[in-house]
């Protein structure tokens, strides 16, 4: 497989120096993958992505889009790469049609020329065409921004966050478009998300905090890389639950996922051991039991600062 | 082909808004039907007092040689000077005229007499006009009176002055006829200048800015798309308000209309330009806004709207060399008073063609697709 993006070395910072958003970034992206930037809000996704979509300049380090320099060769990148920012950003006093026609001519294109790809997206929205864009609801407008960042039918797709405040159904179709994008046409997709359901979607994610890349892998080998003792808790004090759990001395980590806590230990400690503290704290209905990782715990595991969680 | 798709975005974007095609059409209305009737320099209805010690037939004449002028309407007569001045001080008058005791013996017996004219300067402008409207009734009077007894009082001839006055270009010297063509500048500026001002800084707000900046789409395509539809909402603007001017008012040009829409044109890409490059810098519409107006009450009071540029001090004389606003209003005039010729104008039209290519090179180079 060839590396369709390679950036290497990647430092950028604002306010003079002050801010570091990114603090020399490498990686590479494979033709054709759904490659995942995972992290927090201000960890540097959007300055990563900006880089490599040619509207932000690095301090220093280089980047190549589809072996194109984005300093130097900044005016093909544009013509080969598809952006959808983070915001919505398509004219809202325009209609679905015009927006979509707007940029197919901007990139010296025609709706018709490279309908087959955005057909399946486009189609679910066609019936609404002549409605202002800024009427849409929230699925509709990412909707059509997808349509609009593929319509000139782009070689790779940066997406920024792209199903943040979209309902857990339209996350679920969206990404089902992309694995669809990506099999069917051979796009390389490069989406960062705060949701890590979403982080499984991917072939290879990227974990990333404060402007850092914690590490790379595919879902599975970074679940696969999880060698600690798990343990899934609950009790009838959820809320007390916590405190007592980081206070225990053989407690390693602790963090709220949904219905229980998840929990690391120290090695050497027994389930009976906790089962028994935690009665003698007062909680009844203790359970515990050994659990799978998933990405959040590893995430967690690998972040500097363990009292910063994802998503509160 | 890209280009004429960036300029018709831009005006289905100008026409679906709720307030702008309103705007459009209700600011030249406003402008020049409203703003001549009230901006206007000519002082009428001066209301004024008098304090008559004379009682004479002479002082009877004179007072009502006043109160005949349409400049003037009288208050009343008052027995003595301070419940004149008392007339001044609560508003109620503008003028007082005092006419001495002896007023008429003194007049035909030594050939002189005065009167004291008392006028309120808190508006300096009506003041002084004032007084020398009322100066110059009593010259008027005062030679009446001559020609009527042959001689001055005291038997010997005096030289006489006829001054008579001629206003040339604007005979009756119609206020209108001189602020009309400053309104069209006015309203060019406004229009043309300030919303380019917020329109990029608008896509950037909104942050539709970031999706055409990742097309191919070219810088000067970009600015070009952003001036021209202002440019021809200008010169629909002009035409519009000089339609206007005309149905109103009566007021056309008096030179050629060709060389007002070539000076408007290039008056537009100037302004349209400056509201491009403070887009550019800002980072909202406030500040946009604000820094808009500040340059545009600059080049308003250092244009010659108001006050002339030749009686400001040397400094501000210097600045309104660069003053887009001061070239279109002397063109502007120009050609609705006189009929000037392109030659006599040459002067300011290439200054307003430098202008424009060196603001419209700066709009693009402002513009930055990348951070």
């Amino acid at each position: 497989m060839n590396s369709i993006i390679q950036a290497e070395n990647i430092v950028k910072t604002y306010n003079h120096h002050r801010v570091q958003a990114l603090k020399g970034v490498s990686f590479e992206v494979e033709e054709g993958e759904i490659y995942g930037l995972i992290g927090p809000d201000g960890a540097g996704k959007t300055s990563l992505f900006r880089i490599l979509a040619t509207l932000l300049l690095a301090d220093s380090g280089t980047a190549t889009v589809d072996g194109l320099d984005v300093v130097r060769d900044y005016r093909k990148i544009r013509n080969r790469t598809g952006y959808m920012p983070g915001r919505f950003s398509l004219y809202q006093d325009l209609t679905i049609e015009e927006n979509l026609k707007f940029f197919a001519t901007v990139f010296g294109t025609t709706i018709e020329q490279n309908y087959g790809l955005i057909k399946d997206i486009y189609q679910q929205i066609e019936p609404f065409k002549n409605r202002r864009a800024g009427k849409l609801s929230g699925g509709m407008k990412q909707k059509l921004a997808l349509s609009c960042a593929l319509i000139h039918a782009p070689r790779v797709l940066f997406l920024d966050e792209p199903t943040t405040g979209v309902d857990p159904v339209s996350r679920k179709e969206f990404w089902e478009m992309l694995q669809r994008l990506k099999e069917n046409h051979g796009l390389t997709i490069v989406a960062s998300t705060p949701y890590m359901d979403e982080a499984m979607q991917c072939d290879r994610i990227a974990l990333i905090q404060n402007g850092q890349f914690l590490t790379i892998d595919t879902p599975q080998g970074i679940i696969a890389h999880y060698d600690k003792p798990l343990w899934g808790v609950h009790s009838d004090k959820m809320h007390q639950l916590l405190d007592d759990l980081r206070s225990w001395q053989g407690c390693d980590t602790a963090f709220s996922f949904g219905e229980q806590y998840h929990l690391t230990v120290k090695p050497g400690v027994s389930q009976a051991a906790l089962e028994s503290y935690l009665h003698g704290k007062g909680h009844s209905q203790v359970a515990i039991a050994p659990i799978e990782a998933s990405i959040e715990d590893c995430f967690m595991a690998l972040m500097d600062q363990p009292e910063t969680t994802m998503k509160q | 082909m890209v280009l004429k798709y960036l300029i018709v975005k831009e005006f289905k974007q100008m026409m679906r808004n709720i307030i702008l095609p309103i705007v459009f059409v209700l600011l030249p209305i406003g402008v020049i039907n409203v703003l001549p009737r009230i901006a206007t320099q000519e002082v009428k209805h001066l209301k004024f007092s008098v304090v008559d010690n004379d009682h004479s037939a002479l002082s009877q004449r004179l007072m009502n040689k006043i109160a005949a002028s349409s400049y003037f309407d009288l208050v009343g007569a008052f027995p003595n000077y301070n419940k004149a001045l008392a007339t001044i001080e609560s508003c109620e008058a503008d003028i007082v005229v005092e006419i001495e005791p002896e007023f008429e013996k003194n007049l035909i017996t030594t050939g002189v007499a005065s009167v004291a004219i008392d006028a309120n300067a808190v508006n300096g402008m009506k003041g002084s006009l004032g007084s020398s409207y009322a100066a110059q009734i009593i010259a008027d009077y005062a030679a009446q009176l001559r020609d009527e007894r042959g001689l001055d009082a005291s038997g010997t001839t005096v030289a006489k002055f006829d001054v008579a006055p001629r206003y040339l270009f604007n005979p009756t010297l119609d206020y209108k006829v001189y602020m009309i063509p400053a309104l069209l500048g006015m309203l060019l500026i406004i229009l043309v200048g300030f919303l380019p001002s917020i329109n990029i800084v608008g896509e950037k707000e909104k942050g539709t800015i970031e999706q055409i900046n990742v097309t191919p789409v070219s810088k000067i395509e970009f600015i070009l798309s952003k001036l021209i539809p202002y440019a021809v909402v200008g010169i629909f603007l002009l035409t519009f308000a000089m339609l206007l001017a005309r149905g109103i008012h009566g007021i056309t040009p008096a030179g050629s209309v060709a060389l007002i829409y070539a000076f408007a044109l290039v008056f537009c890409v100037v302004v349209a330009s400056i509201g491009l490059i403070i887009s550019n810098y800002s980072s909202n519409t406030q500040q946009a806004t604000l820094t808009f107006f500040f340059f545009m009450m600059i080049f308003m009071l250092m244009s010659g709207l108001l006050t002339p540029v030749a009686s400001m001090p040397a400094w501000s004389r210097a600045i309104t060399e660069v003053n887009p606003m001061r070239f279109a209003m002397e063109a502007f005039r120009t050609l609705y008073l006189k009929d000037a010729s392109f030659g006599d104008l040459s002067p300011q039209f290439w200054r307003l063609c430098i202008m424009a290519v060196v603001l419209w090179a700066w709009a693009i180079a402002s513009y930055r697709k990348n951070s």
